[in-house]
């Protein structure tokens, strides 16, 4: 029956009006794939500081105990140079996040700075911009280093969740897995870039493939 | 069979009305130039519709200056969000009547 086809339709349009108007839906799974390398190269950079290798458990012990002084290596205290790589590496990663996923609204024709998506950055920047104060108060002020890793995780974590709500609503269970690794992190303190290699690096790297698979392919 | 379809309101029948109703029902306020981009119409075609919608009291128009510019934005009302709920639910009782 005809009109029945074009009542349906009609519910479908509205349905999908009612999605794009309030979500930011360019999100590309590339940009996670992107963040999670660099995330990786990051933490590389820091164990490499250490002298360390990230698969020898054994080790993580000793590294403790050789750096909670203020050892210089590089020309840069440890918690310099954690603040220069972490600063590095955020950025790097938001850029080429949003280098991707700028290519794939383009693909879509959509516009890219729409109402969805400043509402999208706005809910990032506010928890996410809360958490990396925290961790600069953290490490500047109390010089409490081991508990970085494990705030920014939670953090991040719970960005996610919040802005979930503004786009793809898969990244809701990305934040569930980085706040749980949060929590483990900080209970086993000293394992801390162990943890946050996992998190930022291999976590978004599978979760970013598995979205571009589900969406982009 | 038949009354349901004249149970469908009137003010309705046109897909970019019900495109505005979708976007302004999920939405707290939206400018005109939001709904524009979203809805990809011209300025004249979307204007002539909201007018329709705002003569009908189904939405609420609210002018304020940014900077120095004047910026329109809408939302609904009480009685726009139960009239277009009331239209939705009568096209799906008769996609299932037809099933």
């Amino acid at each position: 029956m005809e009109k029945q086809e074009q009542h349906l339709e009609t519910l479908q349009e509205i349905r999908s009006l009612m999605e794009r108007s309030t979500r930011f839906l360019s999100l590309s799974g590339l940009s996670g794939v992107a963040a999670g390398v660099i995330a990786l190269l990051g933490a590389g950079t820091v164990f490499a500081y250490l002298g360390a290798s990230p698969f020898d458990l054994g080790a993580y012990q000793e590294i403790r105990r050789t750096h909670v002084g203020d050892g210089e290596k590089w020309g840069m205290t440890y918690s310099t140079f954690l603040l220069v790589t972490g600063s590095i590496v955020m950025i790097l990663a938001a850029l080429s996040g949003a280098y991707f996923t700028w290519r794939k609204a383009r693909k879509g024709g959509y516009q890219l700075f729409d109402a969805s998506a400043k509402r999208l950055a706005w809910n990032i920047v506010v928890p996410f911009g809360a958490g990396g104060a925290f961790c600069l108060i953290l490490l500047l002020k109390h010089n409490l280093y081991y508990l970085v890793a494990p705030a920014t995780l939670l953090f991040y974590g719970l960005t996610l969740i919040n802005a979930s709500k503004y786009t793809l609503n898969d990244i809701r269970y990305l934040g569930y897995g980085e706040v749980a690794l949060g929590l483990i992190a900080t209970w086993f303190s000293g394992y801390g870039l162990l943890f946050w290699a996992i998190g930022f690096g291999v976590l978004h790297i599978v979760y970013g493939i598995k979205m571009y698979w589900k969406y982009e392919r | 069979m038949k009354h349901i379809i004249t149970n469908l309101n009137k003010v309705f029948d046109n897909r970019l009305r019900l495109g505005i109703m979708s976007i302004l029902m999920v939405n707290d306020k939206v400018t005109f130039k939001d709904l524009k981009d979203t809805l990809e119409v011209t300025d004249g075609n979307l204007a002539s519709h909201i007018k329709a919608l705002e003569k009908a009291e189904y939405i609420l128009v609210s002018k304020q200056f940014v900077g120095k510019k004047p910026q329109t934005s809408y939302a609904t009302t009480v009685l726009g969000r139960k009239a277009f709920t009331e239209h939705l639910d009568t096209l799906e009782k008769f996609l299932k009547n037809n099933k």
